[in-house]
C-alpha cells in the first residue's frame, strides 16, 4: 500500500474516532464510528488481512452499528442538553489518555523490530506453496494470490475447532440472554 | 515507507481516544461505542504483528484467528450490553450514567 493511502486511512480512522467522543448527538457519534471502523478495515486490508477487513465492515460497521443506531432511535435519545462540563473529570480523562500515548510512544521509540518496513517483509507466496496443506491453496499461491480466507478457515477449523464451538455457544447464550433481558415482566405489569 | 511502528502508533492513539471517551462522556451509549473503539485498536496491533511476523512466507494466522474470536465476543457483548441499556432506560428513563447511582455506598 502506498504511504499516502496509509496516512489517508489512518487520518480517517483517528479524526472520526475523535468525533465519536466529541459530538453531542448520539446519532452523529454512531455514524462517525461507522466511518472510523471503515478506515480501520482499510488498514487491515493494507496489512494483507482481507478476511478480517471484510469482517470488520460486515460485523462492526454493518451489524453492530445498526444495532446501536436502532437502540438510539428506539429510545428516542435527544442530543445532550449542554450541561456544565465536569472540569475535573474532563482534565483527568484527557491527561490519562495523553500519559498513555506518551508512554506508548517512548516504548515504540526503543523497539527495534518496529523499524522494519512493510516492503522489507514481502510475502513469499511461491515458497509457501510447497507446504500448503490443500491443493486449492497451492494453486492460489503458485498463481501469486494470497488465499487469505482459505488459510483463515484452515486455521480456525484445524487448529481451533474447540474455540470455534465455544464462540458459537457464546453467541447462543448471548441471544438467549438478550431475549430474557428485554422481555417485559408480565406479572409485574398486571400488578401495577 | 510504512513501518510496524506506524500501525502501532495509530492503534495507540485510537486506544487513547477510546479511553478518553469512556472516562469523560456521561452518555452510556457513547461510553459503549468508545469501548468498541478500544477493542478495535487492540485488533489493529494484533493484525499488524501478524503481518510483520511472517510464518513460512505467510502472515501468522494464529493472530488473525484471535482477532476473529475477539470480534465474535465483541458482537455478543454489544448485543447483551445494549439489552441491559434498554432495561436501564425502562427503569430510569435516562441513559446518563449519573442517573444510576443506586450502587453508591
Amino acid at each position: 500500500m502506498p504511504a499516502p493511502l496509509f496516512y489517508f486511512f489512518a487520518a480517517i480512522t483517528l479524526i472520526f474516532g475523535i468525533m465519536v467522543v466529541t459530538s453531542r448527538n448520539p446519532v452523529s457519534s454512531a455514524l462517525s464510528l461507522v466511518m472510523c471502523f471503515s478506515g480501520l478495515a482499510a488498514l487491515f486490508i493494507s496489512l494483507d488481512a482481507y478476511f478480517i477487513g471484510i469482517i470488520q465492515i460486515l460485523v462492526y460497521a454493518g451489524a453492530v452499528m445498526v444495532l446501536f443506531l436502532f437502540i438510539i432511535m428506539l429510545l428516542d435519545i435527544k442530543s445532550e442538553e449542554v450541561k456544565v462540563p465536569r472540569m475535573g473529570i474532563l482534565a483527568g480523562g484527557v491527561a490519562l489518555a495523553l500519559l498513555f500515548t506518551v508512554q506508548m510512544f517512548t516504548l515504540f521509540a526503543g523497539y527495534e523490530e518496529g523499524k522494519v518496513a512493510l516492503a522489507d517483509r514481502p510475502l513469499a507466496l511461491e515458497a509457501a506453496a510447497k507446504d500448503a496443506p490443500l491443493v486449492g491453496m497451492q494453486k492460489d499461491l503458485n498463481s501469486g494470490t494470497l488465499p487469505d480466507t482459505k488459510l483463515m478457515g484452515y486455521t480456525l477449523f484445524h487448529k481451533y475447532p474447540f474455540h470455534l464451538q465455544a464462540a458459537a455457544l457464546l453467541l447462543l447464550a448471548g441471544t438467549v440472554g438478550v431475549v430474557v433481558l428485554s422481555r417485559r415482566d408480565k406479572d409485574k405489569e398486571d400488578a401495577a | 515507507m510504512i513501518t510496524l511502528s506506524h500501525y502501532l502508533f495509530v492503534a495507540a492513539i485510537l486506544f487513547a481516544i477510546g479511553l478518553t471517551g469512556v472516562i469523560v462522556r456521561r452518555n452510556i451509549l457513547i461510553i459503549y461505542m468508545s469501548l468498541e473503539m478500544m477493542l478495535s485498536a487492540a485488533n489493529l496491533t494484533l493484525v499488524a504483528f501478524s503481518r510483520f511476523r511472517l510464518d513460512n512466507g505467510l502472515p501468522d494466522y494464529n493472530a488473525q484467528a484471535l482477532v476473529f474470536f475477539t470480534i465474535t465476543v465483541a458482537a455478543a457483548e454489544v448485543a447483551v450490553g445494549l439489552a441491559i441499556i434498554v432495561a436501564l432506560y425502562r427503569a430510569r428513563q435516562s441513559v446518563d450514567v449519573d442517573a444510576v447511582t443506586k450502587m453508591h455506598g
